[in-house]
């Protein structure tokens, strides 16, 4: 073995080094600038998400659309985990009136705070779709939505233009966010219709998020409030959902 | 010296993706099991669950909370595996080592000459790295419902998302199959002086002390 091929090597592995250096410097600085970094970005597991999430932005471009199927293959059980009945009172009461009570605060950075209820979501353009719910445990099942897509409702109210994240609080104490980009997206729906009926109460009654493009765990059941944000930091740990802070990745686009 | 062409085994980029994807694919069988734990059975077709009919059940204790640093782990090795691997094969494309070391030659099926690889060895790797590690990538992003919605042809062309995630466990079974074999014909062909090759780069030129 010469020399100079120990010094080419050398310099080979140094070059090497430091464009990778500099590639992932530069990735850093562009996806900050184009606010592609995720609000769990900390960490190692971080870097997973951070490249995940950034990837992700960049090949749904264009908000192409999830998949939808044929009436004939909605499934027959559509099993409902973790809550399934909230334990609030207010929320009991209001059951057998078929939610009447019931109202969807709509905060933050918004022209207009505005409360709606289930008949006021009922009287935008309901919107209705046959779509996969991928559980981040390993099961699915498809359902066919029907609500109010949540740009209707954004744009009612008017959003400030420093807009970045959608919060969502639920009646059983969850919380989480979306970030714009699924937040205007055209199969993004509050939905009050499962299978052509009222939306069941184990699977969120009386309004449900849908992101169809995001797995199981970002389609929260029994909605209260959306606050729209410029930042994640002030809710829990800055994270951007309750489940980020369990170790699920506030991005599910998988 | 002892880095005269035909001693030297395994390039430092061969060895470096080696040992990195060695890593890598570990941390995927471990976390791919911690995610399976939380519904270890499989289906065929687009949807499934309980209280469905399973294609199979899995003999494996439920466990739902191991699947959130699971899938963290899991995709931060993906993308690991990922780049190493298109590093690897990019490199094994420019340097010929594929076409000089890999493709079908015309050897012996089996053969204990340790300085060219064997015709059942040539069809393994160009297997495993050619047709099971892509078809995990494929299948895995097939269960993505983000990347479907720009490419449905992906989950379409294996029958659904449960199909694709059955594909899914059954490649990677294959490839815990061959790392298995990969092991033992390791341990068998002198376990020291093998590791030795793909650490150091040099090893046959000791082959009397095989």
């Amino acid at each position: 073995m010469s020399k100079i091929l120990t010094r080419r090597r050398f310099i080979t592995g140094v070059s090497a080094a430091a464009l990778s250096a500099a590639t992932a410097g530069t990735g850093a600085y562009l996806a900050r600038r184009y606010g592609l970094v995720p609000p769990d970005s900390g960490g190692l597991f971080g870097i997973e998400t951070s490249m995940t999430y950034a990837a992700h932005r960049l090949l749904l471009y264009g908000q192409p659309l999830a998949r939808e199927f044929g009436r004939e293959q909605i499934s027959k059980n559509f099993p409902a985990i973790n809550t399934i009945l909230p334990e609030d009172d207010a929320y009991r009461s209001d059951i057998p009136s078929g939610f009447r009570k019931w109202r969807l605060a709509v905060d933050g950075l918004v022209m207009r705070p505005s409360e709606f209820s289930l008949e006021d979501l009922q009287r935008f353009p309901s919107h209705t779709q046959i779509t996969q719910h991928v559980c981040e445990q390993g099961w699915s099942a498809i359902a066919e939505w029907t609500g109010v897509r949540l740009s209707s409702v954004l744009n009612a109210v008017g959003l400030q233009p420093q807009a970045k994240y959608i919060f969502f609080t639920c009646i059983d104490g969850w919380w989480d966010s979306i970030d714009m980009a699924d937040a205007w997206h055209s199969q993004t729906l509050l939905t009050y219709g499962m299978n052509g009926r009222d939306l069941p109460i184990p699977h969120g009654a009386p309004v449900r998020l849908r992101v169809e493009r995001q797995i199981g765990y970002k389609n929260l059941k029994y909605l209260s409030t959306i606050t729209v944000t410029d930042t994640a930091a002030d809710w829990g740990k800055g994270q951007g959902s309750e489940g980020a802070e369990n170790g699920y990745s506030w991005y599910a686009g998988i | 010296m002892a880095d005269s062409a035909p001693n030297r085994r395994h390039t430092l980029l061969v060895r470096i993706t080696h040992w990195i994807h060695t890593a890598g694919f570990l941390a995927l069988v471990v976390s791919g099991a911690a995610i399976l734990l939380a519904h270890p059975r499989l289906y065929w077709g687009e949807s499934g669950g309980y209280p469905s009919p399973a294609l199979v059940e899995l003999p494996l204790p439920l466990n739902l909370d191991q699947s959130g640093w699971g899938r963290s782990l899991h995709f931060l090795a993906a993308w690991v595996c990922v780049f190493n691997g298109t590093l690897y094969v990019l490199s094994g494309i420019a340097s010929r080592h594929f076409k000089n070391n890999l493709l079908p030659a015309k050897r012996p099926l089996l053969n204990h000459d340790l300085t060219a690889y064997n015709a059942l060895q040539r069809l393994t790797y160009l297997t495993v790295i050619f047709f099971l590690f892509p078809l995990m990538i494929f299948t895995g992003l097939a269960m993505s419902p983000a990347v479907t919605s720009v490419l449905p042809i992906l989950v379409d062309f294996f029958g659904g998302y449960q199909s694709s995630r059955t594909v899914h466990f059954f490649a990677a079974g294959l490839l815990i199959l061959f790392l298995v074999v990969h092991v033992v014909m390791v341990y068998r062909a002198g376990f020291r002086i093998r590791m030795r090759a793909m650490i150091t780069g040099r090893g046959a030129a000791n082959a009397e002390a095989l």
